[in-house]
């Protein structure tokens, strides 16, 4: 393998962040692919970028906005039509502490 | 909860070195998130803002519910709001902002980010730096803001039972994408009534700015950093009003100086204030602020802040509580204790100028509002809008105690049926049969009554001037308040003379 850019800790670290539970293999499997992609993305720090301002966005627009008018929101039955869980007019989710 | 591998001999020092030193040295920073309550619609969609008591998901739509491909739009309104307020803490608006994702894995934001903005990695907030003047007793104190934000607020989770206990969550989204002004102080406050002062303040200055209504519940919230001096930082998230935040404050410094005490070290976490068991509790690791991976929010694009724009702001700003507390000491001639209560809600300062208007006797007013009303108020645990008194109403009864028709005694009676009621207080006294007995003839028949049954009491009252209050009392007690006192202290002095000869 070549050179490690992240480590198994770090996806493991970054893996309680989002709350997702691996298994062992998954873990080593995710490393591997996570460090091929970012020895990839290595060639993007070849090129010379010394005096470029960094790009905040993309789009060259500035003040893009809408009046404060109200607009009507959706049924509640259809805002919880694709929700795997729902109790009365809540979405249900695991508690998370 | 304390891990036992944190006690190695360096932080014992530490501590020692604390607890010689300063032991009593509190440092509080607070993050205050305030609703920006006038605006009719959501931050970032037209959902309407007007979300509490309403049913739950029912102001909700793809942008505030996250689905993809759902583009957020800027509303407009909220950068004047947000820029009035940067102004009224002396803040520096920047000439240009960005919005940035805080990506956080929790389900009060269906996104898995919050659009907030960032002082770091080359993101601007809305202004930085300002600071607001508070008076903690007799002593003036600068408080520094490090910045003022905007942001969207999460949803509203339902727990079933405790927030560590509970078996699953309930999301509501109404709240998701409501309006929210972020404004982070420096270190700088020393004790939680400190932190209460300055948060009643700034309520009154965000009322004044009319930007906000701080009697709807959950417009004004915030979390706060503790620490004792040399001590880890903690954060202590959820105090939902300001008068949890001495509680949940005094319970927080308590809890850290014991560890303290017991040589044990302080633990960097995020601890949630549990309002029904007036505990803070443990709630999970803290990310570290670079597990946020903030980053530039593609979907909006960057705010220039001109300074016409600022000062056109700057010009339709209304007057604030500090100019309003000078003009009621020069205006109305208050002693500036009363100026300062008046005026540090704003309801409590807009009734007084209405009743003023009516009657021209400011200090009288201000002593009625003071003293009894806010007594009153506090007692039955009421703000001033959330009662039927009304200006005209308070008018008519010092106007009743003016003109004799009833005392002032009976006055603090009928004032509380006002604030409870909504009545007139001319309805009330007849209702109650409260008016003043002012005739001889009705209160010379009570003078005899009293005279019988205190016979020691009389004999005292001839050798002994103080004495003769207890018989006023006996006759004002007699006639249940009602007898005019003037009168009553005369017949009592006439009988009194009449024993003597």
């Amino acid at each position: 393998m070549k050179k490690q850019h992240l480590s198994k800790k770090e996806v493991e670290h970054v893996a309680w962040l989002a709350h997702i539970e691996l298994s062992d293999e998954e873990k080593t499997l995710f490393t591997e692919q996570f460090n091929e992609i970012l020895e990839y993305f290595k060639k993007i720090d070849e090129t010379n970028t010394q005096n470029v301002e960094p790009t905040y966005n993309v789009l060259d627009l500035t003040n893009v906005s809408r009046k404060d008018e109200t607009k009507p929101s959706l049924p509640t039955k259809e805002a919880l039509r694709n929700a795997p869980k729902k109790e009365k007019k809540f979405f249900k989710a695991p508690r998370i502490v | 909860m304390v891990n036992a591998k944190h006690l190695n001999s360096t932080d014992k020092n530490n501590v020692t070195e604390m607890s010689t030193k300063n032991q009593n040295e509190v440092r509080i920073g607070l993050e205050v998130h305030v609703q920006l309550t006038s605006l009719k619609t959501k931050l970032f969609c037209g959902c309407s803002s007007d979300y509490k008591g309403k049913d739950p998901n029912s102001l909700v739509c793809p942008v505030c519910l996250g689905i993809p491909g759902a583009l957020p739009v800027l509303n407009a309104n909220s950068v004047d709001y947000a820029v009035m307020v940067a102004l009224a803490l002396n803040s520096k608006v920047s000439e240009c902002m960005f919005f940035f994702r805080k990506n956080y894995y929790y389900p009060d934001m269906p996104k898995n980010f919050q659009i907030s903005q960032y002082d770091q990695a080359g993101g601007v907030p809305l202004a930085v730096g300002g600071f607001l003047v508070i008076d903690v007793g007799t002593k003036r104190k600068k408080v520094r803001i490090g910045r003022v934000h905007l942001e969207e607020d999460p949803g509203r989770l339902v727990h079933q039972g405790a927030i560590d206990t509970s078996p699953y969550t309930l999301v509501d989204y109404n709240r998701s994408g409501i309006a929210l002004l972020e404004i982070v102080t420096e270190p700088d406050l020393d004790s939680p009534k400190e932190a209460r002062i300055f948060l009643q303040k700034l309520r009154s200055i965000l009322e004044h700015l009319g930007i906000f209504a701080g009697r709807l519940e959950g417009s004004i919230r915030c979390d706060a950093n503790i620490s004792l001096t040399g001590g880890t930082r903690v954060e202590v998230k959820n105090i939902s009003s300001f008068k949890e935040v001495e509680r949940a404050l005094s319970f927080e410094i308590m809890r850290q100086k014991n560890l303290v005490k017991k040589g044990l070290s302080v633990k960097h976490e995020t601890r949630h204030w549990d309002e029904s068991r007036r505990v803070t509790i443990s709630l999970r690791m803290k990310e570290k602020e670079h597990d946020y991976r903030y980053f530039p929010e593609p979907d909006l694009v960057p705010i220039t802040i001109t300074e016409d724009f600022v000062e056109n702001v700057k010009e339709k700003m209304p007057e604030l509580p500090e100019a309003r507390i000078s003009r009621f000491v020069d205006a109305y001639g208050l002693p500036q204790y009363d100026a300062e209560v008046l005026v540090s809600d704003k309801a409590l300062a807009d009734f007084f100028e209405c009743t003023v208007k009516l009657y021209d006797k400011p200090k009288e007013v201000s002593n009625w509002m003071m003293g009894d009303l806010l007594r009153n108020l506090n007692e039955n645990n009421l703000v001033l809008t959330d009662c039927k008194i009304t200006p005209e109403h308070l008018v008519e009864m010092i106007k009743l105690i003016e003109e004799g028709v009833i005392s002032g005694k009976i006055g603090k009676r009928v004032l509380p049926e006002m604030v409870l009621t909504g009545k007139q207080p001319s309805l009330i006294i007849k209702e109650k049969g409260l008016v003043k007995i002012s005739s001889r003839d009705a209160l010379e028949g009570i003078v005899e009554q009293v005279f019988s049954e205190h016979p020691s009491c009389v004999e005292d009252a001839l050798a002994d001037e103080n004495a003769v209050h207890f018989l006023v009392g006996q006759l004002m007690r007699a006639t249940k308040g009602k007898a005019d006192p003037q009168l009553a202290n005369q017949l009592i002095h006439e009988k009194l003379e009449s024993l003597k000869k």
